[in-house]
């Protein structure tokens, strides 16, 4: 690595060569404004925030743009400077409506933010708000156009970080719209409701549909006997909205907060990871061994589910028939919990809590989510929308009591909550996998060469002599590159390049999910996923087999895995779907 | 057998508008009909420059100059000129002194201008390849391919001093040496054809008139760089022009002067046109690559500049029509020779189209150094219909007025900065005293608010902001405050926005308010437009002495807001009247009034 040298306002920074000034500023500990920059994209230089001089240059230059010059200065503050940035500001504000009191990103708005830290107090341009309606057809997203800034984040997400392309650029100059095209709305669009437009976004523009209300009226409804099952992924993220460093591991302050928010019974979604293992990890050990169709592909991901359907329906025969976490919990909730528990199903409101938006079209996608005779679950809740009920009902999050998960369906393995991060299904597959193969438990059960922060990760894992070739995709974007591969190779008629393939929509895996606390950057993955890690290393049992909850469903149950009784409720079928309605 | 006369006539798309087709086919049946067939070659040639004056057909070897040529005219050119050997002088240029001003060389309107990048246009047919090697077309590039290294053509190019002719006047010999110095197995060059300011039209004359000059410079450039495939973007909305590329294109093809092995030299080199949709933003070089990949025309941050990373990631050289149209004539005639015209801040030549209230309106290319009063009194002509020269604005959209103080000024890349307007593209647009200088700003403040992609905040939301300050004050309700508000936006857009559009969209407004800041105060604190021009600021009143009744303007005004008997003094009901100025032009009497 070559290094520059470089001063930010007198303070002398060595960075990396080719790092833009931003990134050098970062460095040096000095915050220079913007509202389109975001780590995880490229720069479009688009809010005309982040200006700064050079020494010796008469030229003003976009820090999030230009890379560093060796031996150069800079300056990121001046009257100048600040004049013009604070007039940008203002400009900014007379477009946006100034609802900041009924905005869904109140205090957690990044405009906001800067017009608190410019100190506006008045606003010399007249307001020339466009009002134009809220598309709520998704019943994932909403998106509010007469909040939206134009800042580009969204449209950059869709199409560079997924490869979606449901949202577009359209029209121009004062009337351009971050919208999908042809006047069509979000869910006639290509739209896989991965919600990372939204957790892009920095203003209300994008956001989860709130389905807080439904789930409070459930819980003041005595008739109703109201469950939540939390996803792996919301254990790490939650503490952030209460102050806790990023990846604090919060799980049992998270069940009692459920507990105090009203909740009959609190299990844990990681039960039915294991249980996705079960049936995946054996249906991986089936294909292999019975000449079945190769790469296996995980299907727990809805957006990446959806994409594929959409993108990619060549691959459906690749598919895992294995329903995500959520749903066999939900199957299972209304099943087998409900009749051990001597509960009548149709009183059950089943309550997710996920990282995730995609979950809240997941719910209803097709009637076999609703293998227990209900709809399995009824309410998907984002991780953003549980800090808001707690902060509602006035809990002192972080000096909650630890409780324990209700069982049966409240226990897991390490296997169960690493699902929540890119390679986790992978590792937990793998553990389960060579035990179904070989009978034996795996020795020192962290597999190192499937872990890690890459768009796309390839290994060869040995299992018992059987070179299992993996690839591990996070940001669908880079599921493209893989699924081209996996085409060419059939075309060829060559060997599948790999035996299985995990894919998770969202950059790093479900710690940063569409619906998760906003904090969509590398270090903030890093340590949700550590948290997910450490959580792993502090279990008991770290394989799924070993769950004496999976055990004991499959012998009262369920039978075995892939049994008829499991494929009725676990299994799920999937179909093309057009990319445009 | 030798030709007895060749008969040029005026081919672009001006004078085509004013049905030069016709004009050609009259003279060649009338040749025809009256046996002169075979004596004589009418030729169809790109544009003359002077357009004011179009269709022209000019007729050589007299060199007489025709006119506002009809196609009726066709026989009694036949008749007269080719086979009597007259001049028609009732369609020479300036007929009273017809047989002083008969020949090109006469015409004041040519007398300053100095032809490099129009040398071709208005003499040879567009169509033929073999008339643009006749004038020494393709010899550049013959010199290129086997007598320089691409180290000699950038040398000769640094000699010459040439810079680009978009706006910005980048040392063009820079721009290649960049590309040239990147390691890279593709690399591409483009053509900036995508002309978009109001009023100007160089770009479009010279691919009507010479589009060989544009192929023979971006092969040259290929070769220096090493580049194989070039492109040309050009706005949809030039037929003619795309046409004729098309045409030149098929031609250099089927002679080897383009395409796989130009010349035997082993060099490969071939060039795809890419039609833009017409937004201005296209004409800035990123949005016009991001365009030619199929994208969103938007601008992207530089760096990487185009010349290190462009098209596809690639090494791009893009310049502009007239850049490209001089090359071939450095190549040919070397950088020395060229670097001795113009002055010593900017080498060569610059186009301008001149149009706005000007006698004579057309393209004129004049050496760098030239004054504005050169160009605005001597070719120009001056100003029509007696009126005061008020100013010129140069620069289109991105730049600024220049006053009757700075007349004397040269035309070069540095002087105009200096007096705070800039070179642009050579839209020229000259005012007089009936024009509105807020009006003006705002006239150029809506056309940039219009095409401004929509991409970045300053100059999405800052060029919409100024422009609804500008209504305000056009419409009597502005207060001082907003003249600091103009000026702060302005000076935060030139800081903030991300592309030159956004950066130099203010600059009208700037310039206006700096030289006609008495008649910003008029709008604002009199409340009144000096010019005339703002509609809400004015009012139309009947002279009851001068007015004789006669009651045209009462037939005339669309909105029936004048009343009055026959020979009777007329009123105008103000509450009625929209102010569109048809009374005062039917009035024979100068008896209504506008304040």
């Amino acid at each position: 690595m070559s290094v520059v040298h470089v001063k930010i306002n007198g303070i002398p920074v060595e960075v990396e060569a080719g790092s833009t000034v931003l990134a050098a500023a970062k460095a040096a500990g000095v915050k220079i404004p913007t509202l389109c920059n975001q780590e995880d994209l490229k720069p479009t230089a688009s809010c005309g925030l982040c200006i700064v001089k050079m020494e010796g240059s008469p030229k003003i230059q976009r820090a999030c743009a230009s890379p560093v010059q060796e031996g150069a200065s800079y300056i990121t503050d001046d009257p100048e400077l600040f004049k013009a940035r604070k007039t940008v500001i203002e400009m900014i504000l007379s477009t946006h409506p100034a609802e900041c009191l009924t905005c869904i990103r109140n205090q957690n708005c990044e405009l906001q933010q800067l017009a608190a830290e410019f100190g506006i107090r008045e606003q010399p341009f007249t307001p020339r708000v466009r009002r134009l309606p809220k598309d709520e057809s998704s019943p994932s997203i909403i998106t509010d156009p007469s909040k939206c800034i134009k800042c580009g984040r969204c449209v950059e997400v869709c199409q560079d970080l997924q490869g979606v392309y449901a949202l577009e650029f359209i029209g121009r100059g004062d009337e351009v719209q971050m919208v999908p095209a042809c006047g069509l709305n979000l869910s006639e669009s290509p739209c896989v409701k991965c919600g990372q437009c939204a957790a892009h976004c920095p203003v209300g523009a994008i956001y989860e549909r709130d389905d807080t209300d439904k789930v409070r009226d459930a819980i003041y409804d005595a008739d109703k006997i109201v469950v939540a099952n939390m996803a792996p992924s919301v254990r790490v993220a939650i503490g952030e909205g209460f102050g806790l460093p990023e990846g604090t591991v919060t799980t049992g302050k998270i069940y009692t907060a459920l507990r105090q928010i009203g909740f009959d019974k609190v299990f844990d979604t990681n039960f039915a990871a294991d249980l996705t293992i079960m049936e995946e990890g054996n249906e991986l050990v089936h294909r292999l061994t019975h000449g079945g169709v190769l790469p296996l592909m995980t299907s727990c991901c809805p957006a990446w589910t959806d994409y594929m359907e959409k993108y990619y329906p060549d691959m459906i025969p690749n598919f895992s028939t294995a329903k995500s976490p959520m749903q066999m919990q939900g199957a299972v909730t209304k099943t087998y919990w409900a009749e051990k528990a001597g509960i009548d199903p149709s009183k059950i409101v089943n309550v997710a809590i996920m990282p995730c938006t995609a979950k809240k079209f997941e719910i209803g996608r097709d009637s076999n989510m609703s293998s227990s005779g209900f709809q399995d679950t009824d309410i998907s809740i984002t991780s953003r929308e549980l800090i808001r009920m707690i902060k509602a009902k006035g809990i002192d999050f972080a000096h909650l009591e630890e409780s324990d998960a209700d069982s049966p369906i409240g226990e897991y393995t390490g296997a169960g909550t690493i699902f929540g991060n890119t390679g986790g299904v992978m590792e937990a597959a793998i553990r389960t996998a060579y035990f179904a193969v070989t009978g034996k438990e795996l020795e020192g059960v962290e597999v190192d060469s499937v872990r890690g922060p890459e768009g796309v990760r390839t290994a060869v894992v040995d299992v018992n002599g059987l070179k299992l070739k993996v690839a591990i995709v996070s940001g669908l974007v880079n599921a493209k590159q893989v699924m081209e591969e996996v085409r060419k190779a059939r075309a060829e008629g060559a060997e599948p390049p790999y035996h299985f393939i995990e894919v998770m929509a969202c950059k790093g895996g479900c710690i940063s999910g569409g619906g998760q606390p906003y904090a969509s950057n590398d270090a903030n993955r890093a340590a949700r996923t550590a948290g997910l890690y450490s959580d792993d290393e502090h279990c008991a049992k770290r394989c799924s087999h070993q769950n004496p909850s999976i055990k004991k469903i499959y012998d009262e149950y369920l039978g075995a895995p892939l049994s008829e009784k499991a494929e009725e409720l676990l299994h799920t079928t999937y179909q093309q779907r057009p990319l445009y309605k | 057998m030798a030709v007895r006369n060749y008969i040029l006539v005026c081919g672009g798309t001006a004078c085509e508008s004013s049905r030069s087709k016709e004009i050609l086919k009259a003279l060649q049946d009338e040749a025809v009909k009256q046996g002169v067939a075979d004596d004589i070659q009418i030729v169809q040639t790109g544009c003359f420059g002077f357009c004011e004056q179009g269709p022209i057909v000019k007729v050589l070897p007299e060199d007489s100059f025709y006119v506002k040529v009809q196609p009726s005219d066709a026989a009694e050119l036949i008749a007269e000129h080719v086979i009597k050997g007259r001049e028609v002088k009732r369609l020479l240029y300036d007929k009273d002194k017809a047989s002083k001003h008969a020949q090109v060389e006469d015409i004041k309107f040519y007398q300053k201008q100095f032809r490099i990048v129009l040398r071709n246009c208005g003499f040879i047919d567009p169509e033929n390849i073999n008339e643009y090697i006749a004038r020494d077309g393709y010899s550049g590039l013959e010199r290129a391919l086997f007598e320089m290294t691409p180290e000699d053509i950038i040398n000769e190019l640094k000699t010459a001093g040439l810079r680009g002719r978009g706006g910005a006047g980048f040392p063009t010999w820079m721009k290649w040496n960049f590309s040239r110095n990147v390691e890279s197995d593709i690399k591409y060059v483009v053509c900036n054809a995508d002309e978009g300011d109001p009023g100007a039209y160089m770009d479009r004359s010279t691919l009507e008139g010479d589009p060989h000059s544009i192929l023979e410079a971006m092969t040259i450039c290929g070769k220096c760089i090493g580049a194989h495939q070039g492109f040309i973007y050009i706005r949809a909305e030039y037929p003619l022009a795309i046409r004729r590329l098309e045409i030149a294109m098929k031609q250099s093809r089927e002679l080897g002067l383009l395409g796989k092995d130009i010349l035997g030299s082993g060099f490969d080199f071939d060039i795809e046109i890419r039609l833009g949709a017409g937004a201005f933003v296209c004409g800035e070089e990123t949005a016009l690559l991001q365009s030619i990949m199929g994208h969103r025309g938007m601008p992207v941050p530089r760096p990487p500049f185009p010349a290190v990373k462009g098209l596809w990631e690639k090494p791009t050289v893009i310049n502009n029509v007239e850049t490209w149209a001089n090359i071939p004539v450095i190549m040919h005639k070397g950088g020395e020779w060229f670097s001795k015209i113009g002055d010593a801040d900017s080498h060569g030549t610059k186009v301008f189209a001149l149009t706005g209230k000007i006698c004579n309106s057309g393209l004129v290319e004049v050496p760098m150094g030239t004054t504005l009063r050169e160009i605005v009194f001597d070719i120009g002509g001056g100003i029509a219909n007696g009126k005061k020269f008020k100013a010129v604005q140069t620069g289109g959209p991105s730049g600024g007025v220049i006053t009757s103080e700075n007349l004397d000024t040269p035309i070069d890349f540095g002087s105009l900065i200096k007096i705070g307007s800039m070179m642009g593209s050579g839209g020229m647009i000259v005012m007089d005293e009936d024009d509105c200088m807020v009006d003006v700003a705002k006239f150029y403040l809506n056309f940039t608010v219009d095409e401004s992609c929509g991409k970045c905040m300053p100059c999405r939301i800052g060029g919409k902001t100024m422009l609804a300050i500008l209504d305000k004050i056009t419409a009597g309700n502005g207060t001082m405050k907003d003249m600091d508000l103009l000026t702060e936006i302005g000076e935060t857009m030139r800081k903030s926005a991300l592309c030159a559009l956004g950066q130099t969209s203010p600059n009208p407004i700037i310039s206006t308010m700096r030289f006609f800041r008495d008649e910003y105060l008029a709008h604002i604190v009199d409340k009144r437009c000096p010019a005339g021009k703002c509609k809400k600021l004015v009012t139309y009143t009947i002279d009851p002495d001068k007015c004789k009744g006669c009651t045209a303007c009462a037939r005339r005004c669309p909105v029936e807001a004048i009343s009055g008997s026959i020979k009777q003094p007329h009123k105008i009901d103000t509450t009625k009247c929209i102010k569109c100025g048809t009374c005062v032009k039917v009035c024979k009497f100068g008896a209504i009034s506008v304040h």
